[in-house]
């Protein structure tokens, strides 16, 4: 069977989630190599191996981390040489996106982003996409080279696939053109200790309605009920009320999680557009008009300063 | 000597339209309104700000389109660019993010560059690698996403506000930009502004003048290809109660139902 490079998305050898669901889709196009760059690659290794990755390419260098993606590209770029796959398959996140768009020039294949599904087709894998603020799916696949697709987290569930996961060293020579820019210091983001936003399978988002930072505690404590990640609209965003990091919508993170619960949103066109493939979407809002009504399989007209907090506490209780 | 600012911006369907595909599954253009996409406003507006700071600075602003396009053009120019690049040819129609970043990368070689700014993403399509093709293309450092962005001595600085990290770079002119939404706001241009920009030029490229085959564009050229497009069924409607005390505890009953509980 062909072979399928999944690009590892990782924090120290910590394998993130998304990685898991991209081998698990992997496994349906070929057999998956994962590419593991940075330490730790013999701990990644193993949750690699339980979810299908028949070897492991690992490389560590310096530069990984003193530079901007185009060292990470050198090495994929290896990788890519060493196996000639059927297909590489990489994050949709912002490195995710730009390690998989400067290969697709070096290998001259076109290059697909933010698939939501993906399966073999006859002439090459398939790409389900979620376009124009969700209102259309489009099915679309590369013509050209080796197919490099990115995959937006939460598009597929991992399944545990054992396979032998052989870790094997990658040579990699780093140009001197891909020293360009200078990562002159780093600070790690502080964790909240909720879920990542766009792995997570529950968000709860605040608007306009929460109507100050003082009263996101209400939204968090909705979320941390529910073990949910705590998103906003960019009207909440944009009035210094959450941290743009959180944002959901079209300038901010698209999501797609099993359940979105919105808050005082009213569902503009910008928010839909970050949300709409969410699988159940529940709202509350004080206006019955808020064209986010159109949208929710339940929705609660009604003050969310009463609501929300009487849900929460509802959770609470039937959680023990 | 002059620095040279080339920005990079698309002319897209109005988001708050109702976008549709056409037949041959490209962008239907006629439905709906196009406008600059607002993602490359900021942009523009770091370029100007970049400008502002500079002893002698030059922006011109690029963009691959059909005729309409020329709107965007203006309007960046309303807001303060000094000149225009419209390449616009008949054999562009379908081409995709790797063809166009061929072309955008001749046009601002032809032009002459030692910045190159872009929006973090375009509003129709959203994939967000642009810049970073561009970057592979020129040959030169991309400093992407950044909220925060300043040009000194040769050099361009930037903050990256990933995920889990917050990062400050720096990279050596000629180099490749991209900014965020959390850059700063877009002036919006004034009376004066919106006169001047009818009195600067906008020069016209086509496919030959940048040396590019026809078949290395297009839909037939394109790297990927989009094989059917399927308006989303609207979604059924869902329960919608009142809150009378209860609202609460019957979200919670619905939850429950779902088993998210």
């Amino acid at each position: 069977m062909a072979e399928v490079l999944v690009y590892v998305d990782h924090v120290d050898g910590a394998v993130r989630k998304p990685t898991l669901e991209l081998l698990t889709l992997a496994r349906r196009i070929g057999d998956p190599v994962a590419v593991h760059l940075g330490p730790n690659a013999e701990e990644a290794a193993k949750v690699l191996a339980e979810h299908g990755a028949v070897k492991v390419l690992a490389a560590d260098a310096p530069e990984f981390a003193e530079y901007l993606v185009a060292p990470k590209v050198d090495a994929l770029q290896a990788a890519y040489d060493a196996v000639s796959p059927a297909a590489v398959l990489l994050p949709s996140s912002a490195e995710g996106k730009e390690i998989g768009a400067r290969l697709a020039v070096r290998i001259g294949s076109g290059i697909i982003t933010d698939a939501v599904d993906l399966e073999s087709g006859d002439e090459g894998p398939v790409a389900t996409q979620s376009v124009f603020a969700a209102s259309y799916t489009t099915k679309s696949r590369v013509s050209k080279g080796t197919p490099v697709i990115t995959v937006k987290p939460n598009s597929a569930a991992p399944e545990a696939a054992p396979a032998a996961g052989t870790v094997e060293q990658l040579a990699v020579t780093v140009a001197d053109s891909s020293k360009g820019t200078k990562v002159v210091s780093r600070t790690p983001r502080e964790s909240t200790g909720r879920p990542e936003l766009t792995e997570a399978a529950i968000v709860v988002s605040g608007g306009r309605g929460v109507n100050g930072a003082e009263n996101f505690p209400v939204i968090e404590a909705l979320a941390d009920s529910l073990g949910a990640a705590v998103g906003a609209s960019r009207a909440a965003v944009d009035a210094g009320w959450y941290p743009h990091t959180n944002q959901v919508g079209q300038t901010g993170k698209s999501v797609s999680p099993q359940l979105y619960i919105a808050a005082g949103i009213s569902g503009a066109i910008q928010h839909r557009a970050g949300m709409q493939t969410s699988k159940t979407i529940v709202a509350i809002n004080k206006d019955a008009e808020a064209p986010i009504f159109d949208l929710v399989d339940y929705g609660v007209v009604g003050d969310l300063f009463d609501v929300v907090p009487a849900l929460t506490d509802e959770v609470k209780t039937r959680k023990g | 000597m002059s620095l040279r600012i080339v920005v990079c911006v698309k002319y897209v369907p109005d988001a708050t339209g109702d976008r549709h595909f056409a037949e041959d599954l490209t962008v239907d253009r006629d439905d709906v309104d196009g406008l600059l996409s607002e993602l490359d406003e900021y942009a523009v507006e770091q370029a100007l700000q970049i400008k502002e700071a500079a002893d002698d600075a030059e922006i011109t602003v690029l963009t691959v389109g059909p005729e309409d396009a020329n709107d965007a053009l203006r309007k960046a120019l309303s807001m303060g660019a000094d000149k225009a690049v419209h390449v616009e040819d008949d054999d562009l129609h379908g081409t995709d993010a790797l063809g166009t970043s061929l072309v955008l990368a001749k046009a601002i070689e032809k032009t002459g560059y030692d910045l190159v700014v872009c929006g973090m993403a375009s509003t129709d399509g959203t994939m967000g690698v642009l810049p970073a093709l561009l970057a592979e293309r020129l040959n030169v450092p991309q400093v992407t996403q950044l909220s925060e962005v300043s040009v000194a001595d040769g050099k361009v600085t930037g903050r990256r506000d990933g995920d889990t990290a917050s990062e400050q770079l720096e990279a050596a002119l000629p180099a490749v930009v991209s900014v965020t939404d959390q850059s700063g706001e877009a002036r919006y241009p004034s009376f004066k502004g919106i006169m001047a920009a009818k009195k600067k030029p906008v020069e016209s490229l086509d496919l030959d003048d940048l040396g590019i085959d026809a078949d290395e564009v297009g839909l037939e050229g394109a790297w990927t290809k989009v094989e059917d497009a399927a308006e989303r069924p609207a979604r059924t409607a869902g329960t919608i109660v009142k809150d009378e005390g209860e609202g609460g505890k019957q979200l919670a009953e619905f939850l429950a139902g779902q088993k998210f509980i």
